[in-house]
């Protein structure tokens, strides 16, 4: 089974920079020792991998034009870097950085800068590497580097756009990120995702990771668009220095398969993260959250909110886990997960995980799950609302809450208008949209 | 306009009105009275259409339909209108798009276009200025983290922008300063007229020192006990309720 990224890894193997081989070769060499998780596998109880089947290809070489591939990109009016199909898209990439941002492709690092990535590369995921990190970097062909000046503060977003077009055979790629922000920076990133409407079939193995120095602060949001049959299976690591903040948000939208793992690591006193997220798969898809909040020095907090609206034959699996190590005293955490089942074939796994070992601490989590509030229905109905519009108004108010933490506006701005759209299919649905 | 004859009505299989009989007419003013659990909200909850609350026996016409035939929204676009005692919280759906979305669904119903949102806006925060509440309040949640007196305020808001031909406030007075009150009782009164009659639930007194009604009844074991005018409110306050359900038993 561990064959079916055979092609890739091959390709990579040839292509990688020649700063990256040994990196390539040793991921390569570690995925080839494994073995697949099955349902057995805890970690994979409720996602199946059966998607991952065949023999994926490499993704063409050559561009190709996002009009052509029927992409489009939102304008949330920052710096961006666009990739489709794993290749850099020059046309649709700003060349002009803002200041004290030092934004680059693995395949043009110089000698210094890949100096750099090869010393943080795979910090933040850690030694004991999971499997499809192991693939990622077998896989490993291009990236991006991010590197925030210390005490700058970047107004404008900076955005990674990884977009999947069609092509003619199955393929699958590796998308890799490391994000530096130095001591006292402030900036937002945003990892976009999305793909081409159609048949596709692709899967993407990403990895990103965020080293925050010290006080540093970075809005990061990751969004995940991808539909049909666009596999992802991702993770994304930040490590917190001291004081430093992440705030986190996350938004997918169902594929056949998407599963995200998100860690956030508090290793310096007096850390604040904000992880959220929303997920809605609907027809037949599946999402799958694993959070694991690490508290590992004391005086960090940490809040977590995700919500799920699990449609049709949709099914979702969350994962939350907050783990306070002996040392972490005074950590304050907070977990919530909240799910709308909206039809009886849709399905939801959600289990919170505390594992504390420190007796000083303040930690909050709750997981539920319902349909939608029948006080809440009545009321707007009493107002003279149709109950399909107030059934509307009501799912979108039940993630709109989340949305509403979205550091950056544009971001919250877009989907709004497009998570409303998918709501109402009918236009007169939403017509009471301010 | 509304005629309740003989209603009866159970919550969770336990009968609340038992045999209510009530008319009111364009232009009037009901204060229905009386003691605890004696089915007043019940009255307002089973005429909005709330779900729970069973129709054993009786009808009630509402501007010449059944109204038990009807969906709750169309109640609403009737001109039915029930200020709630206890406000729902939305977070996420904000009082705006909520306001925008209702006043839309009665225009629709009048073969009226949507209004545009500036007009729209325009018209809700001057609304808001009526009833005393921070135009800051309509980008908020529905009812989210208001207080008592705001979630009332926010009623009556809804109740002005909608304009009703019938409305019912559900102890719409308790919990609310006399300030409070004043700007409620004045909002009422700015919209009584020929065509629009009102139902005021209400346990004390004091309310209809601030809004005049024509008829005051008292609600006892299910039915309407008594009936009289604004005297007879003062009379209940001075003797309660003990000596009107010693006669009815």
């Amino acid at each position: 089974m561990l064959d079916f990224m055979r092609k890739p890894l091959d390709h990579a193997a040839a292509n990688a920079p020649p700063w990256l081989a040994d990196i390539v070769s040793a991921g390569r060499m570690r995925w080839e020792a494994s073995s697949m998780p099955t349902r057995k596998t805890e970690q994979w109880k409720y996602t199946s991998l059966q998607h991952l089947q065949g023999s994926y290809a490499p993704a063409n070489d050559g561009r190709v034009e996002l009009a052509e591939a029927g992409l489009e990109l939102p304008d949330l009016g920052g710096f961006r870097l666009v990739f489709v199909n794993g290749h850099f898209s020059p046309e649709s990439s700003d060349t002009e950085l803002p200041e004290g941002v030092n934004l680059v492709r693995f395949a043009d690092a110089s000698d210094s800068q890949a100096e750099t990535i090869r010393e943080h590369l795979g910090l933040a995921v850690g030694r004991d590497q999971p499997l499809f990190t192991a693939l990622n970097e077998a896989a490993l062909e291009e990236g991006v580097f991010l590197d925030i000046d210390p005490d700058i503060s970047v107004e404008q977003p900076l955005i990674i756009a990884w977009l999947t077009a069609n092509q003619d055979q199955a393929f699958g790629v590796s998308q890799r990120m490391l994000v530096m922000a130095g001591r006292g920076s402030h900036a937002t990133v945003i990892e976009y995702f999305d793909s081409a409407s159609g048949g596709q079939d692709s899967f993407t193995n990403g990895v990103t990771e965020l080293l925050l120095n010290e006080s540093a602060t970075l809005n990061h949001c990751r969004l995940h668009l991808e539909q049909a049959n666009a596999v992802h299976i991702g993770r994304v690591h930040a490590q917190l220095s001291s004081h430093a903040t992440l705030k986190s948000f996350h938004c997918a939208l169902g594929s056949v398969m998407k599963r995200l793992d998100l860690v956030v690591d508090h290793v310096g006193e007096g850390a604040h993260s904000e992880l959220n997220g929303v997920y809605l798969p609907r027809e037949r898809e599946h999402i799958d959250y694993h959070t694991c909040t690490e508290h590992r020095v004391p005086n960090c907090s940490s809040s977590e909110i995700f919500r799920g609206i699990i449609e049709d034959e949709a099914s979702a699996v969350f994962n939350g886990r907050i783990h306070i190590h002996e040392n972490a005293q005074k950590t304050r955490a907070e977990l919530n997960n909240r799910n709308l089942l909206t039809s009886a074939q849709a399905e939801v796994n959600t289990k919170p995980e505390l594992e504390i070992y420190a007796d000083d601490v303040q930690c909050a989590h709750g997981a539920t799950v319902a349909q939608l509030d029948l006080e809440s229905l009545h009321y707007l109905r009493s107002r003279g609302i149709a109950r399909d519009e107030a059934t509307v108004m009501l799912s979108f108010g039940f993630i709109n809450e989340v949305i509403d933490s979205v550091s950056c506006e544009a971001v919250a701005e877009h989907l709004r208008g497009l998570l409303s759209e998918r709501f109402a299919k009918d236009p007169a649905l939403r017509a009471h949209r301010i | 306009m509304l005629t309740i004859e003989n209603l009866h009505a159970s919550v969770d299989g336990t009968d609340i009105l038992r045999g209510l009989n009530l008319t009111v007419k364009p232009g009037e003013v009901h204060a229905i009275m009386g003691p605890n659990g004696s089915g007043k909200s019940t009255l307002g909850h089973v005429l909005a259409g709330r779900p729970g609350y069973c129709v054993t026996a009786g009808t009630a016409t509402f501007q010449g339909q059944n109204l038990f035939e009807l969906e709750t929204e169309e109640r609403a676009l009737l001109g039915l209108f029930l200020a709630f005692q206890y406000p729902v919280e939305i977070p996420g759906v904000s009082n705006m798009e909520f306001l925008k979305a209702a006043v839309d669904a009665q225009r629709s119903q009048r073969g009226e276009t949507p209004l545009d949102t500036v007009s729209f806006m325009k018209t809700a925060r001057e609304t808001c200025k009526t009833v005393d509440l921070d135009p800051s309040f309509l980008k908020r949640g529905v009812n989210e983290g208001f207080s008592g007196g705001e979630k009332k305020r926010n009623e009556l808001l809804q109740m002005m922008m909608l304009q009703p031909v019938l409305g019912i406030l559900d102890e719409t007075d308790s919990g609310l300063d006399i300030d409070a009150l004043q700007v409620v009782a004045d909002g009422v009164n700015s919209m009584r007229s020929p065509d629009r009659a009102f139902v005021m639930v209400t346990h004390y007194q004091r309310l209809l020192d601030f809004i005049e009604p024509d008829f005051v009844h008292v609600l006892a074991g299910g039915r309407i006990v008594r009936s009289g005018d604004k005297s007879l409110a003062l009379e209940l306050e001075e003797r309660g309720y003990a000596w009107l359900e010693d006669e009815v038993a």
